[in-house]
């Protein structure tokens, strides 16, 4: 009798791939992150360059959508002022779940340079946020680089967005 | 004994005082007699009473009662070619004088001069519109509006231009702080969230150099890392070395290394 080796790992065996929901789910959501195209200041420039041919986001299947209801993820690019800070929070709140929060640049960060009564500081105040960016602007390939360290992150969360655990803000 | 001042209302007085500080003054001239701007001042004595007059950096300032402000535009404009205001703002003299400065700046095309007519009001006080005469002193004077308070007359359209429409106080006077007062600092809060959610935003961290030592969600401290949004307590931490480096630590006291001999 023939003895069949079954080789799961790879696909010269069975046409069977095994693997977990959470897995699944967060390979596809991993890697199509679709950001806000939106742009606060100085940062923005960069995230537009990191989004252009140059440095292309889109090969990373990061495609910038000009709708909250279709992004998944906020790129908080710039100093966030307070009269602006409600607008802000609109946008998060009419992105659809789930939703990740990238805050880009120190004045996102922490207010900065902007150590005065008309700005937010740091946008952790009105907005979950995942990854925290520094730099005076980021560059692109830092843009990039916590793209990817976000697909890290989503890749280690439960598929039940329910289970993972935000940064407390309402 | 010395005399008691509350010292709670830190919005009655200036942030900052230095005792020894003199300020600069700039440097004025007469009017050169002949000259173009003499032509300006003259025009403008058959119209309104000019208090003061002098040529500093180039540029004449003429100062007049806030009444006449329209006035002594319209005729700078008409009778002497100033066909442009390129600003209009004031100056917060209330500690030193109680009084603003308020200020036009007025600039001559075709002569490449400029003029710039400043007049004085107490606090509380308005000055009258020139949006008739400029267009641009609409921006300009509900700019001057939402940084001091100074209203002008018949504006079309008085508001605030720069800080929100439910904005508390007037930045650019010199007693408000300039990390804002307490409506200032919960204002984001305040409108998103509401009051009652003071607590769970907290107030405003102002070190961005600042370290929160247990909160495990925003920062982890290197060798003792535990997963994101662990509770973390004093005193229980444990100690989590780190198996794996992208640092190549090399120890110098102990290596030899000798050269080689060329060939």
């Amino acid at each position: 009798m023939a003895q069949h080796q079954v080789n799961y790992a790879s696909s010269a065996g069975l046409p069977i791939a095994l693997t977990s929901v959470d897995k699944l789910v967060n390979w596809g959501r991993s890697n199509s992150l679709w950001p806000l195209t939106y742009g606060l200041a100085c940062c923005a420039i960069e995230m537009m360059a990191s989004g252009a041919s140059r440095y292309d986001f889109d090969r990373m299947g990061t495609i910038f959508r000009a709708s909250p209801r279709q992004a998944d993820v906020m790129i908080l690019a710039g100093t966030l002022s307070k009269k602006h800070a409600e607008f802000a929070r609109r946008l998060y709140d009419q992105m659809s779940e789930p939703k990740w929060v990238i805050s880009m640049g120190s004045c996102a960060n922490t207010g900065g340079m902007f150590n005065t009564y008309a700005t937010v500081q740091g946008v952790d105040r009105i907005v979950p946020v995942d990854i925290y960016l520094p730099g005076c602007a980021p560059r692109p390939e830092t843009l990039q680089y916590a793209m990817m360290m976000l697909q890290k992150k989503i890749r280690r969360e439960s598929a039940d967005m329910k289970k993972n655990v935000k940064q407390r803000i309402v | 004994m010395r005399k008691y001042t509350p010292k709670d209302n830190v919005q009655k007085k200036s942030y900052y005082s230095d005792r020894f500080w003199v300020a600069p003054r700039v440097p004025t001239t007469e009017v050169e007699a002949g000259s173009h701007f003499e032509a300006v001042v003259n025009a403008l004595s058959n119209v309104v009473t000019i208090k003061d007059v002098g040529v500093q950096i180039g540029q004449l300032r003429i100062v007049i009662n806030a009444t006449d402000n329209f006035k002594t535009l319209q005729t700078l404009r008409d009778a002497c070619g100033y066909a442009m205001c390129s600003e209009i703002s004031a100056v917060d003299y209330l500690a030193q004088d109680g009084e603003f400065e308020v200020f036009y700046q007025m600039l001559n095309l075709t002569e490449a001069q400029r003029v710039r007519v400043v007049c004085r009001i107490k606090k509380d006080e308005a000055v009258e519109s020139v949006v008739p005469l400029f267009k641009s002193a609409n921006f300009a004077e509900r700019e001057m509006f939402d940084m001091f308070g100074i209203q002008a007359n018949n504006h079309p359209f008085m508001k605030r231009i720069l800080m929100p429409d439910d904005w508390e106080g007037h930045p650019l006077l010199k007693t408000y702080p300039l990390h804002g007062d307490e409506a200032a600092s919960w204002y984001e809060v305040d409108k998103i969230f509401g009051k009652e959610y003071r607590d769970v935003v907290g107030p405003e961290n102002r070190d961005p150099a600042s370290v929160e030592r247990y909160d495990s969600q925003r920062f982890s401290r290197v060798g003792y890392e535990v997963p994101f949004g662990a509770e973390i307590e004093e005193g229980k931490e444990e100690e989590n070395p780190i198996a794996y480096s992208e640092t190549f630590m090399v120890d110098y006291t102990t290596g030899t290394t000798t050269l080689k001999k060329r060939k």
